[in-house]
């Protein structure tokens, strides 16, 4: 189904995951592969947020390996390897004391970038996340939820990185801003191509956003499958999602624009 | 006011033992600032290690000022000098509230922002200096104003083994049964609190992001 002649961007090979007893992850293979946005979609405590951070080494596996761009993650500097990845999570985590531009160009700034690039860079991303320019100079607690979301965005994406993990971006938005973020994520990632791997638990999200949506529960991936072909599944789990929230689903379906 | 007469007739040795006071209190804050700021950062950081250093910070904090003066006394190379004791058994006290409010405040930044600001590639230096310790500032500084104010009132003890400070004339009103004399020792050391407590707090203002 998936060519396989392109190396993957992302790779987890047989990675297991346990903390405390508790097995979060088992024998978890995936590919991800460039351009492509694969959505993590599972309930709560399935292992989604889990593999995100497997990925940047905020955890490392118990064992198996994630290979990023071919090589394995472990191997070279972990600061390195984060600032080569953009991360957006729900919570956003702003800085509360640095502006949004501080905030937007702190990876930039400590990598020397000169200040009027960085300046330039700002303005630039705070254009391509929809944010007026005088958005520049406020504090986090000046905006919305949403434009705080931007700013995460924005952030995730100043130093350029190709790939992008998002861990439920959208999930504390209330409905009108996320259908609005959503929408601008499709054109954001039609022009970038960022490889991005997105978590939810909104099967609609899945749908909409992703290119793949892999199906996981009780830290196992249960299915892999083109939005489509997801809806169709004859998978008892997928098929439970399908029901759980109801008909219309074929019209959020992302057909693969891209 | 009598009081106020004798402090006039006598202003020259009143500043003087107020700069004394202001010194042992000064010095004391900052050792404990030095030893106790990072030592609240790297228990935050190793809860493991909080419990026991939170412990004996609130053990030396029980034992009473005057035994602990009496205590130190018996060192070789401290006894020899008073002011070096006091300021040591000042330190000591003030480590707790100090290292205490550094835990706390550190502890209370948004696990979402550092885990944000991990995941976007910080080092944990440029963490801690960019991120954790702007943001437990106020805190902190909250413990230094509590160690100050306490500092102030506990150097008049350190005056019974020779120390100096505006204890001595508290210590010698008392001998002399002469309220002015006590007034005269105990009145500046009350403004000095409230004038060290007031400075923290501009500091703290003039460090507190946005």
């Amino acid at each position: 189904m998936q060519p396989t002649t392109a190396s993957p961007v992302i790779e987890f090979r047989d990675v297991s995951y346990r903390v405390s007893g508790t097995q979060v992850l088992s024998g978890f293979n995936l590919q991800v592969q460039s351009g492509e946005t694969l959505v993590l979609l599972g309930r709560s405590g399935s292992g989604k947020t889990t593999s995100l951070k497997l990925v940047n080494r905020l955890l490392s596996p118990t064992s198996g390996e994630i290979r990023v761009k071919g090589v394995s993650n472990r191997e070279g500097d972990v600061i390195r390897l984060r600032r080569s990845i953009g991360y957006v999570i729900q919570d956003v985590g702003l800085f509360p004391h640095f502006t949004v531009e501080r905030n937007i160009s702190l990876v930039p700034r400590i990598e020397g970038w000169p200040g009027d690039r960085v300046r330039a860079r700002v303005q630039e991303l705070l254009q391509t996340v929809g944010l007026a320019p005088d958005t520049a100079l406020r504090y986090p607690y000046q905006l919305s939820g949403g434009q705080r979301q931007r700013v995460g965005v924005a952030r995730a994406l100043a130093a350029n990185p190709e790939i992008l993990l998002m861990d439920e971006p959208f999930g504390a938005l209330d409905p009108l801003t996320r259908d609005e973020l959503q929408h601008e994520f499709l054109l954001l990632q039609q022009r970038l191509h960022k490889t991005v791997v997105f978590v939810t638990h909104d099967l609609r999200e899945a749908l909409r956003l992703g290119s793949r949506i892999a199906l996981m529960e009780a830290g196992r991936l249960v299915t892999v499958l083109p939005p489509l072909e997801f809806l169709r599944s004859g998978d008892p789990l997928a098929a439970a999602y399908v029901r759980a929230f109801g008909g219309s689903l074929e019209s959020a379906a992302n057909r693969g624009t891209s | 006011m009598n009081v106020f007469r004798f402090i006039l007739q006598n202003h020259d040795q009143v500043l003087e033992l107020t700069l004394e006071h202001l010194r042992l209190v000064g010095f004391s804050t900052l050792f404990a600032m030095l030893v106790g700021i990072p030592l609240g950062i790297v228990i935050a950081h190793r809860p493991g290690f909080s419990k026991p250093v939170l412990a004996c910070a609130n053990i030396i904090q029980t034992i009473p000022s005057l035994a602990l003066f009496g205590f130190l006394l018996a060192v070789p190379w401290l006894g020899e000098r008073a002011d070096r004791l006091a300021i040591l058994a000042l330190t000591l006290y003030a480590l707790l509230p100090i290292i205490r409010s550094t835990y706390t405040g550190i502890r209370g930044v948004d696990p979402a922002v550092v885990e944000a600001g991990r995941g976007m590639g910080l080092t944990e230096s440029q963490l801690l200096f960019q991120v954790e310790l702007p943001l437990a500032v106020s805190v902190i500084l909250s413990g230094v104003r509590v160690a100050v104010v306490i500092s102030v009132g506990l150097a008049t003890i350190a005056a019974a083994i020779g120390a100096g400070g505006l204890g001595e004339l508290i210590f010698r009103g008392l001998a002399m049964v002469d309220d002015r004399v006590i007034l005269a020792g105990a009145i500046p050391a009350a403004i000095l609190a409230l004038v060290a407590d007031f400075s923290v707090g501009r500091l703290e203002r003039c460090l507190l992001p946005r």
